[in-house]
């Protein structure tokens, strides 16, 4: 072997910055338990979710450390919520008008 | 490794372990040589699809009367679905991408294996545990599921068979492709020879690159899908059980959001098998070779948006019924795109129809008639008609069979002397393809007057009027027999006795027809530089080749 591209650096946010995360994710988790006793109507869904999208905003930036790579990453990623996204409504142009 | 003496390159990769065994089994089964983990799979895929085209013969033999013949109902059930799971989790899904795309990715783009060497024997240690989980699961004593390959609930969840440890194979089945997936791309973006731009880059390269996609993408879905099948059978979750708020057609969204681009794992890497093998025969470098790139991407996103064209007449609304088939109607423009353009390619080049080509005018013919019934099963009217019955048989076997299981030999005619350093004989390949073409429409397309007379499929018995057809696609299946017994026989003499092939007996000119056959542990004595489009065939007359 006489490549060697491992050398670029390694910043992210400390040890202290990741506990933080993993407090507000903890936190998040404890909304999430208690509102479900809470009838929200048809909002429960979309506050569910919305809880969901941002812990995992949290997970992919900072545990996943994608928030410090290359772009090409994000892209990928990108993509990737690009399709989800559109099988989540293709799936409820039969959920919701059947 | 560093410099090598001369005497150590002209090892090939037989002779050159990359662990501490020299020789013997234990020298291939923990290999990190794409080469070998490549023939690993051929070796084990090929061992399956054999005993699929055996379970499918042995149908055959059931409906060679109407009645009971040889085995009782449910026999036959679990013979279908063992067919099934076999040749589409075990031969099908993997069987391009994992042998083919395993020893010719990294060369075919001067590399000198992939990005994660140790990953890819993992991926098939995890192929061997999923395979030998799917083995037990047909000797434990409940005996062998009875679902056909797609699990559907209520049934999967209901059967007394041995659904369980089944659906967990197939679960780990999947991790391997993801992994195989995730190497090829990370290979793809990193290790491409200087000068190998993606433009530059053989279609075969392309296709595995939106294959790959697809196996990150998608086989996570069906991984989940199928864990909460087992989670609903032990606990009653209720997330598809309706008497607990479940809903059982969800369970076939989301199978289908996997197993429809499914598909396209399948299909796309045969296209690109033949993007490889027409401009070597047509000696003429291939038509619309952008086009041809990015109608892969294209089929494997379209291929996403489909999936509930499975689904017409399960109740799913008008609206998405109307959707859905609009979409899949969308699917035909990039597959027409890479037709279009073989044949162009074709079309006033100098046509040398040696036994890979014939494989692909073989692959042409049969996938068209895939292709183009399966405009007949997207449409809603007709779809409601023949849907779960032969036609919809006839219609993916065309597809699965004639057109990637045809290819699958295509390209093991094409490579074979370069992955084994040795010839088989043409006349008996020309002979096979032949008998192929025969036993194959003798099989199949039967079927087809069969579904649209009203044949349902899953059954192991039918009225007297189907007596004649069934009859021949009987003898058919005979026929295909034998023609596995030609191919596999010829190949494996000729793997041992077969004349010393050419470095380049075809002419190709991509990457790998520049080296060694069989190629050396590192395929390259220096990584190349390229200059030119992968098609140019100009370059021939500095290479080394047969006819020369
Ligand atoms: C000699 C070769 C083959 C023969 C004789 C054969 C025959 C059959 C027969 C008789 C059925 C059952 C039809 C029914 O009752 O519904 C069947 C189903 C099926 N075959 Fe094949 N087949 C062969 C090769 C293949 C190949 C190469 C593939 C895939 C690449 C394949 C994939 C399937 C699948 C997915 C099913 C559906 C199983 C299910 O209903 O769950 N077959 N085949």
């Amino acid at each position: 072997m006489s490549q060697h591209d491992n050398n670029h650096e390694h910043h992210g946010i400390g040890y202290g910055g990741l506990t933080l995360v993993w407090l507000g994710l903890l936190a998040l988790t404890s909304i999430t338990v208690s509102i479900a006793g809470i009838s929200l109507g048809e909002y429960t869904l979309f506050v569910a979710m919305g809880i969901a999208c941002v812990k995992s905003i949290l997970v992919v930036n900072y545990f996943m450390h994608i928030k410090f790579e290359e772009p090409i990453f994000k892209v990928f990623i990108g993509i990737s919520l690009f399709t989800l996204v559109v099988i989540f409504i293709l799936t409820y142009f039969d959920i919701s008008f059947r | 490794m560093a410099n090598g003496t001369v005497a150590l390159e002209e090892k090939s990769f037989y002779e050159e372990s990359t662990n501490r065994w020299n020789k013997g089994i234990l020298a291939w089964i923990f290999s990190t040589d794409h080469k070998r983990i490549g023939l690993l799979y051929l070796y084990g895929i090929s061992a399956f699809f054999l005993v699929g085209v055996l379970a499918g013969i042995l149908m055959r033999l059931e409906l060679i009367a109407p009645g009971k013949d040889l085995f009782e109902p449910q026999f036959y059930n679990q013979l279908f679905t063992l067919h099934g799971v076999i040749m589409i989790f075990l031969f099908i899904i993997p069987g391009l991408p994992a042998i083919f795309g395993n020893f010719f990715l990294p060369i075919q783009i001067g590399a000198k294996d992939v990005a994660f060497p140790r990953l890819n024997l993992l991926s098939w240690w995890i192929y061997v545990v999923g395979a030998i989980m799917a083995l037990i699961s047909i000797v434990l004593p409940d005996g062998p599921l009875d679902t056909g390959w797609t699990f559907y609930v209520p049934y999967s969840v209901r059967s007394g068979t041995n659904i369980s440890l089944a659906i967990m194979a197939a679960f780990v089945l999947g991790f391997s492709s993801i992994l195989t997936g995730l190497n090829f791309i990370t290979t793809i973006h990193r290790m491409r020879a200087p000068g190998m731009t993606w433009f530059r880059m053989p279609l075969f390269g392309w296709s595995m690159y939106a294959t790959a996609w697809i196996q990150i993408i998608a086989t996570p879905v069906v991984g989940i899908t199928i864990l909460l099948v087992v989670l609903e059978r032990y606990f009653g979750i209720g997330i598809f059980d309706p008497t607990l708020g479940g809903d059982p057609i969800l369970f076939q969204h989301l199978f289908w959001i996997y197993s429809h681009p499914a598909v396209y794992i399948m299909i796309l890497p045969a296209m690109g098998v033949v993007s490889e093998i027409i401009p070597t025969f047509a000696r003429r470098t291939i038509f619309g070779y952008k086009a041809i790139a990015m109608s892969s991407l294209a089929i494997a996103f379209v291929g996403y948006l489909v999936w509930a064209h499975h689904m017409f007449t399960t109740g799913i609304s008008d609206t998405s019924r109307i959707i859905f088939s609009l979409l899949t109607f969308i699917v035909a423009l990039p597959s027409g795109v890479k037709v279009f353009n073989w044949v162009a390619t074709m079309y006033k080049g100098s046509i040398d129809p040696k036994p890979p080509f014939i494989w692909v005018m073989n692959f042409i013919f049969l996938f068209s008639i895939g292709g183009l019934t399966g405009l007949v099963l997207g449409s809603l009217a007709t779809d409601i008609h023949v849907h779960d019955t032969y036609f919809v048989v006839a219609h993916f076997h065309y597809v699965m069979f004639g057109g990637v299981g045809t290819i699958f030999f295509a390209a093991l005619y094409y490579w074979f002397p370069k992955m084994f350093g040795r010839m088989y004989n043409i006349k008996t390949a020309n002979i096979a393809a032949a008998l192929y073409f025969v036993a194959f429409n003798m099989l199949y397309f039967p079927k087809f007057i069969m579904g649209y007379m009203g044949m349902p499929r899953r059954y192991y018995d039918y009225l007297p009027e189907f007596e004649a057809m069934q009859q021949i696609s009987t003898v058919g299946s005979w026929l295909m027999g034998i023609t596995m017994i030609l191919i596999f026989g010829s190949l494996i003499y000729s793997m041992k006795k077969g004349k010393k092939a050419h470095k380049n007996p075809w002419g190709g000119v991509t990457l790998e027809w520049h080296i060694e056959s069989p190629p050396t542990l590192e395929n390259f004595h220096e990584i190349p530089t390229v200059k030119t489009e992968p098609y140019d065939f100009s370059q021939l007359k500095e290479m080394d080749y047969e006819s020369k």
